[in-house]
């Protein structure tokens, strides 16, 4: 006999206002099997809970149903409410009546019509519910970092820190990311490279942190304490065990007109290469599209090591007796590693130059982008810090800078704010006065947005300190006439047109996701906005987790931002996976399917629609060991409970726990 | 919409009648349809109120059966809605609920089930507006193809009463 009690929230205003609970309360106390309805104010709070609780000894229920929010929000609440009764937290159920109901329609009656029948749908299905004990699978305590810049970096020191392993995946040849181009950082002007490189020379070193550069992760599978990961390793033609990084290779390379990837293409490199001379590790792999050697073979057909064309990297590697240098290593490598939790720390990428043809971005050479301005100003770049602009190398006398480029505008489909320009342009404005003393920086903003701590003075140090003339309004113009670049804006504040003869042009782009964000997402099964920003589990209260369990995030591939929330990011991702791991088992969520042996018919549909591989063949044998009958069985440590092989049996001999069909129908039927 | 709603309700009660409001019935999946309706809460994005959603794991998880079930209970339409191809939360539960589709649709024509009642879409969880503009779409075209008599108007004919 079912004792089903309901409760009704009013989540303050949120439901109160728009549905009339008593009501609700009033109609669920007549349906067949409650025997408890009530409303109150905010049943997720402490009191409310000790009602749910209270009721359930009181009136000795065989279920609960809470009609308030989204059960993605407090089901883990209310579930845990009811075991704290003594009653099985799977026999608790939530109706939707805020996110699905309240707050979008606005008509009193058919808000109150529409909760009515969402608590009986749920009344029904909490009837046919059946109690489910959490079911246990070991837990392998290591994590997976994809990604080497400052986010990925932090969350693999925390966590190797905490005791675990870690595996930490780069796809370039050094860790670091973008924190590693940056010349000096905001607030503090620290020069970037000498608060990273301590990190980055700890990562390597750090007993407990794998690290493997020069790859990408391949593909994912498995689940939360039981991923499986496959890795690719890009070829490199150098054995790194015996490389000492001696440089020697790079120096004799006569290629030598590569843009550099790491210069942002306004210097050169070798096609072997280190990106950069602080990398970690500081090992050089071999450009096979730029390769004199790689470009031959591939030409000819032959294989790198046997095509006798240049080779001088070879020549000048001092190792002996076997060169560190090798071109045998030719092929990209696979390995696979077991992991329990997966932190993806894959960054940002900046908006493309194609998109400003009205800046003449990629058609003057004097119009860069901030991260391109970084470099110049960076004491390791491709000028020694000194201020000199790409197309004469002449010392620019006026530099304008324009904010926003990208960004807040909606007909470049970008309408977020990218957070961290107006406080790079500060400081950039900041960072050209102080090498160029008779210089002039413009900047032109819509707002400026210096929300941290000590940001605000940060910029008002550049306007009042370093003299940065700051006009509010937008540049329509950049063309060149001469040797100089002609800014057309406009100053809104006084109304007037201004045109500005600059030497150089810097342009705070937007940030935007990495490329491949969509593909590695789709692979790990991650959501992702429009802007290909990675989804966080809830905007507020979970910023570190993601919708699949197991898989965290951190840094500025969930959303623009700067180091300070970077590294706070990848710290809380990290504590999130120590959590993970203090214990040796993982408690895994029992709503998986079940196989009714006595009828299935072992045609294995179920089998072939699994996406986990969970249903498996097995065998019945009788008492002397003669085989009886196949039949399907479901294994309990992989199945998800997507449902997928109970809608394909055509016997009904599978059931999923928690969405029977018996269930399903009862929800429908309630209608 | 709300307002045509109540103005035509309030004649009608005038009247002395029941304004037939039409019933549909939306199977979501948890991972990307449900919470985009959440997030159209959140948003407060307002729409029809004419729809009740039922949550699964899975839009894999769905039995034509169900849908069947739902016009039997006197629903006008269904919407099945779940994760864009690619991004199923478990791989490929989407690809498998498309498939059924295409194998029902023409069974539903067959029988004389107009299969423009029931819908099928793909909302992800970022796609609060999505949702409620689906929603809006799905109630606005079952209202103009009307009451779903198939069902009913056999039952009525042969005297049977529910």
């Amino acid at each position: 006999m079912a004792r089903v009690g309901v409760f009704i929230c009013h989540c303050g205003e949120n439901i109160g206002r728009t549905v009339d609970c008593a009501a609700v309360a009033e109609a669920a106390r007549k349906i067949r099997g409650v025997v408890h309805a009530v409303d109150y104010k905010y049943m997720c709070s402490s009191p409310g809970q000790n009602m749910i609780r209270d009721a359930i000894r009181q009136h000795k229920l065989t279920g609960v149903v809470v009609a308030a929010c989204s059960p993605r929000m407090h089901e883990p609440t209310f579930r845990r409410a009811t075991a704290e009764a003594g009653l099985n937290p799977f026999l608790c159920e939530m109706a939707n009546i805020r996110e699905h109901c309240s707050w979008v329609h606005e008509d009193r009656a058919a808000a109150t019509r529409k909760a009515i029948d969402l608590v009986g749908v749920m009344v029904e299905k909490v009837k046919r519910n059946q109690p489910l004990l959490p079911i246990r699978v070991p837990v392998t305590r290591r994590a997976l970092v994809i990604g080497g810049g400052i986010a990925g970096i932090q969350a693999a020191l925390d966590i190797a820190n905490g005791g675990h392993e870690v595996i930490l995946v780069e796809r370039d040849a050094s860790i670091g990311g973008h924190m590693a181009q940056l010349s000096e950082t905001f607030p503090t002007l620290d020069c970037s490279q000498c608060i990273l490189t301590p990190r980055m020379v700890e990562v390597a070193q750090h007993p407990r942190i794998k690290l493997y550069v020069y790859s990408e992760v391949e593909a994912v599978s498995g689940f939360i304490g039981n991923f499986e990961v496959k890795i690719r390793r890009k070829a490199t033609s150098v054995d790194s065990s015996i490389c000492t990084g001696c440089g020697a290779c790079q120096a004799a390379c006569p290629m030598a007109k590569i843009p550099s990837e790491f210069n942002r293409n306004l210097g050169p490199r070798k096609a072997i290469y280190s990106p950069f001379p602080q990398a970690v590790p500081n090992k050089p792999v071999v450009d096979q599209e730029n390769c004199l050697r790689y470009k031959t073979a591939k030409k000819k057909g032959t294989k790198a090591a046997e095509t006798k064309v240049c080779g001088k990297c070879l020549e000048a590697c001092p190792i002996a007796p076997k060169k560190a240098v090798d071109f045998s290593l030719c092929e990209d490598t696979f390995v696979t590693e077991k992991v329990g939790a997966i932190v993806v720390c894959t960054g940002f990428d900046l908006l493309p130059m194609n998109q400003f043809g009205e800046y003449g971005y990629g058609k003057y050479p004097d119009v860069i982008d901030g991260l391109q301005f970084e470099r110049l100003a960076s004491a390791s770049g491709p000028t020694q810090g000194a201020m000199k602009r790409p197309s004469d190398g002449k010392e620019p006398k006026e530099i304008v800078f324009i904010q926003c480029a990208g960004s807040r505008d909606n007909a470049k489909g970008i309408p977020y704010c990218s957070k961290i320009c107006c406080m790079y342009t500060a400081k950039h404005t900041m960072l050209y006065k102080h090498k160029v003393h008779d210089g002039r920086a413009t900047v032109f903003y819509m707002d400026v947005r210096a929300a941290g701590k000590n940001y605000d003075e940060f910029w008002r140090r550049a306007v009042e300190v370093d003299e940065a003339n700051y006009i509010r309004g937008r540049v329509s113009k950049v063309y060149q006439r001469g040797d100089k670049l002609i800014v057309k804006g406009v100053d809104t504040l006084s109304g007037e047109l201004v045109e500005i003869n600059a030497d150089l042009v810097v342009l705070a782009t937007a940030m935007v996701a990495q490329p491949k964000t969509e593909h590695l997402a789709q692979r790990l099964s991650i959501g992702y906005d429009a802007h290909k920003f990675l989804s966080e589990a809830h905007p507020k209260l979970r910023p570190v987790e993601t919708n699949t369990a197991g898989v965290f995030l951190a840094g500025a591939c969930q959303a623009p931002k700067d180091i300070p929330d970077t590294v706070a990011q990848a710290s809380g991702a990290a504590s999130k996976i120590q959590g993970l791991f203090s214990s040796q088992e993982l408690e895994r969520d029992p709503t998986i399917a079940h196989v009714n042996e006595t009828t299935c018919a072992a045609c294995w549909y179920c089998v072939d629609v699994c996406p986990y591989q969970a249903t498996q063949k097995k065998e019945i044998k009788d008492r002397q060991g003669k085989l009886v009958k196949m039949v399907a069985t479901v294994n309990e440590g992989v199945c998800q409970g997507c449902g997928l092989c109970a809608a394909t049996c055509r016997s009904k001999s599978i059931e999923l726990d928690g969405f029977k069909d018996e269930q399903i129908c009862a929800e429908i039927m309630a209608l | 919409m709300a307002e045509h709603q109540q103005a035509t309700e309030t004649n009608a009660a005038a009247a002395g009648q029941q304004v037939w409001q039409p019933k549909i019935i939306a199977f979501v999946c948890n991972w990307c349809t449900y919470a985009g309706a959440d997030l159209a809460g959140t948003s407060r994005l307002q729409y029809d109120a004419n729809i009740r959603v039922l949550r699964l794991p899975c839009t894999g998880r769905i039995d034509p059966l169900f849908l069947i079930k739902a016009f039997e209970r006197g629903a006008d339409g269904v919407l099945v809605s779940g994760c864009h191809p690619g991004d199923c939360h478990y791989n490929t539960g989407n690809y498998h609920a498309r498939r059924r589709w295409t194998l029902f649709r023409p069974l539903l024509e067959f029988v004389g089930i107009d299969p423009h009642r029931v819908q099928f879409s793909w909302v992800s969880a970022a796609e609060g507006a999505k949702w409620a503009e689906v929603v809006n779409d799905v109630v606005k075209n079952v209202r103009d193809l009307g009451p779903f008599e198939g069902y009913h108007g056999m039952l009525k004919k042969s005297g049977w009463s529910e």
